[in-house]
């Protein structure tokens, strides 16, 4: 536990030493930022144009749900998935390249212990890209209600699939030496995962069927509704087990291949 | 304290160490030499648990390294080669990181920093960033690294290179006195360094055990027969006809300025020879004899040729 723990702390203060961590957050809430604004100056014009339709045509559906916070959400998860690898790409790669990968490998820790100090540290830094963005819903609640349950179910979303890209990250971290080639693989890997579903189209045979459960963004979408199903968390938690189990599997073997 | 028992570590085809057996007892220093490449640090990395060997036992203090890797560990510290500090930390803190991952509390963490800090001389650079600090600074970082959690073995790997000689003199020094209450062993490919600081030489080429010795039994068994240098003032042709004519005399050559490099059979009979020949005439003077530098090429040389000659004979 111990261990785990200066494993932790050593790689959060040297992500927050550099300007690695700074960067990485404050890109993401810029862009975030983007996507918020561009959604409530749409919908402000949408419902401007809706108060003067129903003059005509009756009243008409307009949900914020819909419009503003459900895309907002996708598009979290969208830009997540292009951020993570440059999270995770460095964890074991950075000190296979220095070395210093020998060193912690023949202090009194078990590669477990290793692997959990540094997955748990990207995940921290998820959390502190997404907390600040819990601002934009603030902004919402000043002026209209916020969907507050709804909200957090998104966000207990986001952090899952955010999660189970960081596990996949330190996957193909531990496999290679050089920063890029795993950041390269990280973020194919990651699309493919993603853009999985769009092969499907119409189709609803068996292996359509598996494609879609496999697809991984496909699972943020209930939460994004406020629906915590059984089925998307056993997702991304096998997910995350998957990745970790071969993560520490890998890192067995690099050491017997030397 | 460390025993090893036909330690083999294959890389596919490649054979990096073939089948090394040695034991060190408690308190020794022992020095690992060879040439680059030799399979020192593949040795020196199955000794610290970071690699398993592909065959052969290695118990250090009674514990199995590959049924208790993390008994071992906490007993051993190690060096790695090019000293992977994080850069990016400071001195004191990159230590205390080292203390609390090898388990101490964070009580027993600070005292134990502070201590070793002292032993190797850097308490006035706790907060130096350690990406700052000079190459000899980085290897005392390393060196307080290995000793956090009271090592009673310690293993460096080659602990002075690329440092000055004021740096080298400093560290070997440091080793010394770490010595005698911890189990050290070191790498070189100094002959010098290990003869001044180890109490034993092993010494291994091309991933073989090739010497087990102490450094002086070492340097007397390749002394006999080295070569030496000699002066001698008188008439150049003759003299050097004379050198030649030696009995025990293998070799001559003439460097110029009335010196010679004799490479002999025997080289105490030689010796005697040679000062009979000039005292038999009269106007030759031996102006200087210096014994020829035994070079660590001329250890393995010779090492390596004795080898073949017992695998001939066998």
């Amino acid at each position: 536990m111990r261990g785990a723990l200066a494993v932790f702390t050593r790689e959060l203060r040297s992500w927050f030493y550099s300007p690695i961590a700074y960067s990485i957050v404050a890109i993401f809430l810029l862009v975030t930022g983007y996507f918020f604004y561009a959604g409530i100056a749409m919908y402000s014009v949408a419902s401007l144009e809706m108060s003067r339709l129903s003059q005509f045509m009756g009243p008409q559906e307009l949900s914020l749900d819909d419009q503003v916070i459900r895309p907002l959400f996708g598009d979290m998860g969208v830009i997540l998935l292009m951020m993570a690898p440059l999270i995770t790409m460095r964890l074991f790669a950075e000190e296979k390249k220095t070395g210093s990968i020998e060193m912690l490998f023949t202090w009194p820790l078990t590669d477990r212990q290793v692997l959990a100090g540094k997955y748990l540290a990207a995940v921290t830094v998820l959390f502190v890209m997404l907390a600040p963005t819990v601002s934009y819903f603030g902004f919402i609640a000043i002026n209209s209600q916020a969907p507050w349950g709804q909200i957090g179910a998104g966000y207990l979303g986001l952090l899952l699939m955010g999660a189970s890209f960081m596990a996949l990250g330190v996957f193909v971290s531990t496999l290679t030496e050089n920063q890029v080639v795993a950041g390269a693989i990280t973020f194919g890997a990651l699309l493919i995962f993603w853009v999985m579903a769009w092969a499907v189209g119409r189709d609803t045979g068996a292996f359509a069927t598996v494609l879609q459960y496999l697809s991984i963004l496909e699972h943020l979408d209930p939460f994004t509704k406020g629906v915590i199903d059984t089925k998307d968390l056993v997702y991304y938690l096998s997910f995350i087990f998957l990745f970790l189990f071969f993560a520490l599997r890998s890192l067995e073997s690099n050491r017997w291949r030397g | 304290m460390i025993e090893v028992e036909n330690l083999t570590k294959r890389y596919g085809e490649f054979t990096a160490v073939d089948n090394i057996s040695f034991s060190i007892g408690k308190g020794e220093i022992c020095g690992f030499l060879g040439p680059n490449g030799a399979g020192k640090t593949t040795t020196m990395r199955m000794l610290t648990g970071y690699m398993p060997p592909t065959d052969g036992k290695v118990s250090v203090a009674g514990f199995d390294i590959s049924t208790y890797p993390l008994d071992v560990k906490r007993r051993t510290g190690y060096l790695p080669e090019s000293t992977p500090l994080y850069t990016d930390m400071r001195v004191g803190e990159y230590l205390d990181f080292s203390a609390s991952a090898k388990g101490l509390s964070r009580a027993a963490g600070r005292k134990k920093v502070a201590e070793v800090m002292d032993a190797v001389k850097i308490s006035d650079r706790s907060r130096s960033l350690i990406g700052s600090l000079s190459k000899g600074l980085r290897q005392r970082v390393g060196i307080a690294q290995a000793l956090v959690n009271d090592p009673e073995v310690l293993i460096l790997d080659e602990p002075t290179i690329g440092l000055d000689p004021r740096q080298i003199i400093d560290i070997r020094s440091l080793i010394k006195d770490l010595g005698g209450r911890r189990t050290v062993i070191l790498s070189s490919h100094i002959l010098p360094e290990v003869q001044m600081i180890c109490s034993r030489v092993v010494i291994i080429n091309n991933g073989k055990l090739v010497a087990d010795d102490t450094p002086d039994n070492l340097f007397s068994r390749f002394r006999e027969g080295g070569t030496f240098r000699v002066k001698i003032e008188g008439p150049p042709e003759l003299v050097m006809n004379g050198l030649l004519h030696l009995p025990n005399v293998e070799h001559v050559v003439s460097e110029g300025q009335g010196s010679y490099t004799i490479t002999p059979l025997d080289s105490m009979v030689a010796r005697k020879e040679l000062v009979k020949l000039v005292a038999g005439n009269d106007d030759w003077c031996l102006t200087e004899l210096t014994e020829g530098a035994l070079s660590l090429e001329e250890v393995y040389l010779k090492l390596v040729t004795n080898e073949h000659l017992e695998e001939t004979a066998l």
